[in-house]
């Protein structure tokens, strides 16, 4: 450790006494320690965004939750991630995300390998109080290996920060807002069409949904391969 | 004393959830010991029966007819379950709610005839709590077969079963 090494912080969560580097982050220090917290976006090994809030916590004195994957843990902190009012939340947002497009699992090509519907699973969503929006989204099967199915896709950004600070293509991003926000290869061009994806296809395998799948799989054969980005993580930065 | 009476019924869905109600194999003799059918597929009665203690609803609620028999099955039935996801979720038959029900049947029967009054009119595809209160949520495509066992079990002692962990949507 040099001179400027960081503080260790001590913490409670779900009422254990932990303690922790100060940088480090609530859902990192959970995970650590065998707390298990429910996450759709944070992946090992790329940035962190807060996007699906799947993993807000209750931290005491602070009324509002906070996403425990970008909340830096703090001295004295008290942290309760699974409380009736969290899993209350955490319900409701996936009623959410299923109500908002077509996540009809049966006839997916991730069906029992999609992290969506595994969640909903261990959380008990067993059915869905909002109405159905089904809109119609295209299909873009421009790419001569991949797909990619707006009706899948929950907005965790996960492809797009996979291509920016893994691959460093930038080839993904994100269009529109609100009910209308879309991925987008390029300047929102075919994917097939796209002068910057490198085809190396990590976007499909840290994809959570049968938003992005390889060409050719049919319903429940789509496998994906997550583990590999912590280590390539690791080995970019000891060759910078 | 006569036994808890059981019934079911098979709206917009595509009969696996009973082909899988059937693969209890040999606990279809246990089952029966416990309760007596008295409607469903299998049954040879047309008019839906008073005084039912369980139905079993495969299916989205999908047409004029389906809303009508879901209704009466509801006033008639103590313990109404949701079998399967076309009842929980409308699964398939909901997939046509994004184009519309005409471009569907022009779709598939791109040479019938008009619609005439005398069929079953097909609407919007609905979840079955969207239209009548539902005690258990048995999601799946189909719910594994032990788990019909289990929650009929449950409401035959008047408990609602928690599900949580054990099925999800989807296979």
């Amino acid at each position: 450790m040099n001179a400027t090494s960081v503080r260790i912080v001590t913490l409670k969560i779900d009422d254990r006494e932990l303690s922790a580097r100060e940088d480090r982050t609530i859902l990192e220090v959970a995970r650590e320690n065998q707390l298990d917290i429910p996450t759709l976006c944070h992946l090992d090994g790329l940035s962190s965004s807060g996007a699906c809030r799947l993993c807000l916590v209750e931290i005491t004195g602070i009324r509002r939750l906070l996403p425990a994957c970008v909340t830096t843990v703090g001295e004295g902190m008290e942290v309760y991630t699974n409380t009736p009012r969290i899993q209350h939340y955490r319900k409701l947002i996936l009623e959410l995300l299923f109500s908002e497009r077509n996540h009809v699992c049966s006839v997916c090509v991730s069906n029992g390998q999609c992290e969506l519907q595994e969640l909903a699973r261990k959380l008990g969503v067993d059915h869905v109080h909002y109405p159905y929006l089904m809109p119609e989204l295209p299909v873009d099967a421009s790419n001569p290996r991949f797909v990619v199915d707006h009706n899948r896709c929950i907005l965790c950004g996960r492809c797009t920060r996979a291509c920016d600070e893994i691959e460093g293509a930038h080839t993904w991003d994100m269009r529109g807002r609100g009910i209308e926000t879309r991925v987008i290869t390029d300047f929102s061009d075919p994917w097939g069409a796209s002068s910057t994806c490198t085809g190396c296809g990590k976007c499909v395998h840290v994809c959570p949904t049968g938003a992005l799948s390889e060409k050719g799989r049919s319903v429940a054969e789509m496998v994906k391969h997550k583990h590999f980005m912590p280590y390539l993580t690791l080995m970019r930065k000891e060759q910078s | 004393m006569s036994k808890p009476r059981l019934a079911s019924i098979w709206l917009d869905g595509c009969s696996g959830c009973h082909m899988s109600l059937i693969d209890l194999d040999d606990q279809l003799f246990a089952l029966a010991e416990k309760v007596d059918v008295v409607f469903g597929p299998l049954v040879d009665t047309k008019e839906f029966p008073e005084g039912v203690d369980i139905t079993l609803v495969e299916g989205a609620v999908s047409t004029d007819e389906d809303h009508e028999v879901i209704k009466l099955i509801r006033q008639r039935t103590k313990y109404l379950v949701a079998l399967g996801d076309c009842a929980v979720t409308t699964n398939i038959p909901g997939m046509r709610n994004s184009s519309g029900t005409q471009e569907m049947l022009q779709g598939v029967y791109p040479e019938a005839p008009a619609w005439t009054d005398d069929l079953p009119k097909l609407q919007r595809a609905l979840p079955l709590h969207a239209v009548v209160k539902v005690d258990v949520h048995l999601p799946g495509c189909p719910p594994p077969p032990e788990m019909f066992f289990a929650v009929i079990a449950a409401l035959l002692e008047d408990r609602i079963p928690d599900v949580q962990n054990q099925v999800r949507f989807g296979m």
